[in-house]
């Protein structure tokens, strides 16, 4: 194997961006729909890990990897429909209630999950986009799976939704003033639910990546709370589905980072590279941060900025 | 998973297991003491099925369960703060434990040291080395084995089979046993081919799923064909490194079936020998050793079977160090040896042997291996 030196640390961030930013994205895509209807829905990393294992499960007992990520979503759809049903209550707070079903799903996952552990699941396909290359490094860097490449395209159908069509509107006006939505004859009630149902539905998925593909496997502690990180994105994204392909694409390869460096033999100090997505993060913020102005692109009925 | 799953039975088992996650502490199983004459306490920081750390001891627990007269309880997913002090707590005080072994090796220091001056009379042990007759209370004891010769002959295994002459190993953090482990393993290769480096990557945690994943395939993407670990749950660095077709050398326990062809063998615990022969004392009145030492001689590790990518020469040279090592004295680390920094570790014709008690204080990666301790 040819040794690429110190040129293996940039690969390495752009292999680590792409197998590691899959679930980022899609719990990101998923929280940012329902933010834009005006709700707040902090139980997903709860959804996540309920996808992971309801994914890996099912995909081990079907043996269909396929019928996994089918499953996650539809499990993800029902915590999103529970929670949108339960804030659609009066007087109930979103925040206390995502709280709630982030443990009610990590719990239900450790408990329906435990004979999991052990069986082999089969994985999901990748595409092999690196045959170009006859370096094996950059040939196991491209090899894609298939729901990054949804995710990607999921980011830009969604950006384009927003942006142009009725349904994006709705959910847009819904979210940005309540009145305004009861006086064009909207429901806001109802948006939202299926808004945070929709959104809870892309959270499993991105958690059957995390059992299914990489790193391919159901235990208890396969989140390293890429579900709250994701939830934190959508800020860092602005709203915007675009902008969530990249931060999750960033913070896939900032993570890559350290084993990386410590491959080529920088060695000193890995945990401080460990905290590089998260230094990242804190320099991004309060670069682009303002006192004299609100967040742009912040829906105006959201509970954490109204 | 329950048969029926909406019966009222399973609905509360469910509600207690929400109510465990909730409070951070789950719920062990349920009491039912008064069978036995000895109840015993297990408490695991990770899923008791982890195919590694946990699992090892599990595996111990079961054959415990298994003696007429003992009651076993046991508790998972236990983090190692205040919450492992009220496992013992509720251990002791509602199932009746009077021999208790919380297994993780950050349980010790201030956890343990708390729980055990409440209770004289019963027996905290310790899995981890930590003990010592003038700091530490009497009926607190510690136990571990020698399972860096474990990696030795794992480090044999993978000298035969690498192409590349690197190997990788995927480390959890740069504590003693873990870094006389990395040694071992890259000894054991250079017993075979002295030309041979190990690179090591520390992901910092005991289990991080993906961070992991990443380490194993930097390790792959700089050349290491054969690859071990230490960490709590191998499973997601052997299958990684699997799919990546590097050979494995698994660690803590037998990870075979995730990968039959690649795995070349593992160093496991043999935890069953140990807590029975512990229970067996105890329940004979009589009491256990405070500091409890044991290698492969003495059945405290154990190899896996060799797999079919196991050449006949590499077969040969295993099985010999093996008998070595069964004689007992065997030193893996020996003079001439430098760090990897250039500092002298030994001399010529000096040798730790595996029961030096030095060697639980080892701080340095020897000459060989790729990586930094801090």
């Amino acid at each position: 194997m040819t040794d690429l030196g110190i040129w293996a640390v940039p690969l390495a961030i752009l292999a680590g961006a792409i197998r590691v930013s899959t679930p980022f994205l899609f719990v990101s895509l998923g929280e940012v729909l329902t933010e834009r209807s005006g709700r707040i829905n902090l139980g997903l990393e709860g959804t996540l890990v309920f996808g992971a294992m309801s994914g890996y499960a099912v995909a081990y007992l079907t043996g269909s990897p396929w019928a996994g990520v089918l499953a996650a979503a539809v499990a993800g759809a029902l915590f999103g429909l529970v929670h949108g049903l339960i804030c659609s209550l009066p007087r109930v707070n979103d925040i206390a209630i995502g709280i709630a079903m982030m443990i009610l799903g990590m719990g239900l996952a450790f408990y329906f999950g435990k004979p999991f552990v052990q069986p082999v699941a089969p994985d999901l396909p990748a595409i092999p986009l690196g045959w170009w290359s006859d370096l094996p490094q950059v040939q196991a860097a491209l090899q894609v799976n298939v729901l990054f490449l949804i995710g990607a395209a999921a980011a830009f159908a969604m950006w384009w939704m927003f942006r142009a069509t009725r349904v994006g509107l709705i959910i847009r006006v819904v979210g940005d003033s309540t009145d305004a939505a009861r006086a064009m004859g909207l429901r806001p009630a109802l948006i939202r639910t299926l808004a945070t149902a929709a959104g809870g539905a892309f959270a499993g998925v991105g958690g059957a990546y995390l059992s299914l593909y990489y790193p391919g496997s159901w235990n208890e502690g396969i989140s390293s709370g890429q579900g709250l990180m994701a939830v934190a994105l959508v800020i860092f994204a602005r709203w915007n589905p675009v902008a969530c392909f990249g931060a999750a694409l960033l913070f896939g390869g900032a993570g890559a980072l350290g084993p990386a460096l410590q491959s080529v033999g920088v060695s000193e100090g890995y945990y401080l590279y460990y905290a590089a997505p998260y230094v990242l993060t804190l320099g991004v913020l309060i670069a682009t941060s303002s006192p004299h102005r609100a967040m742009t692109g912040a829906p105006g009925e959201l509970s954490i900025t109204k | 998973m329950p048969t029926h799953p909406f019966s009222r039975r399973g609905f509360l088992r469910s509600g207690a297991a929400l109510a465990g996650a909730a409070a951070v502490a789950p719920l062990s199983a349920l009491p039912v003491s008064a069978a036995g004459d000895l109840t015993v306490g297990f408490i695991y920081v990770g899923p008791k099925d982890d195919f590694g750390y946990n699992q090892a001891h599990a595996e111990g627990a079961a054959a415990v369960k298994a003696m007429a007269g003992v009651t076993v309880v046991e508790e998972e997913n236990v983090a190692e703060t205040t919450d492992v002090q009220k496992s013992m707590e509720s251990m002791i005080n509602f199932d009746g434990a009077t021999l208790l072994f919380p297994t993780s090796f950050g349980y010790f220091d201030p956890h343990i040291l708390e729980v055990a001056p409440k209770y004289p009379d019963l027996r905290f042990e310790h899995c981890g080395g930590l003990w010592s007759a003038d700091k530490h209370p009497s009926n607190v004891g510690s136990y571990f084995g020698y399972i860096g010769m474990g990696q030795y002959l794992n480090g044999i295994a993978a000298g035969h089979a690498t192409k590349t002459k690197k190997i990788g190993f995927v480390a959890a953090k740069p504590i003693p046993q873990v870094l006389l482990n990395i040694n071992s393993f890259l000894l054991g290769a250079r017993a075979v081919d002295p030309s041979i480096t190990c690179q090591v990557i520390f992901t910092g945690e005991w289990s991080m799923a993906v961070r992991e994943a990443e380490a194993t395939n930097a390790l792959a993407d700089g050349g290491a064909d054969v690859i071990t670990c230490h960490v709590d749950g191998p499973k997601v660095v052997m299958e990684t490194a699997a799919s990546r077709g590097c050979f494995l050398c698994g660690y803590h326990a037998d990870q075979s079936p995730l990968a039959p062809d690649m795995y070349l063998t593992g160093a496991e615990w043999n935890w069953a020998q140990v807590y029975t022969d512990m229970v067996t004392t105890t329940m004979n009145g009589g009491s256990i050793d405070n500091f409890v030492r044991g290698g492969l001689a003495e059945g405290f590790i154990k190899m896996s079977p060799l797999g079919p990518a196991v050449s006949d020469a590499a077969r040969a040279q295993f099985e010999a160090t093996k008998a070595e090592i069964m004689k007992g004295g065997f030193a893996v680390i020996k003079g001439p040896l430098k760090d990897n920094a250039g500092n002298v570790i030994a001399t010529e014709g000096q040798a730790f042997a595996e029961t030096d008690v030095a060697l639980e204080s080892m701080g340095y990666l020897v000459e060989g291996v790729i990586g930094s301790t801090s």
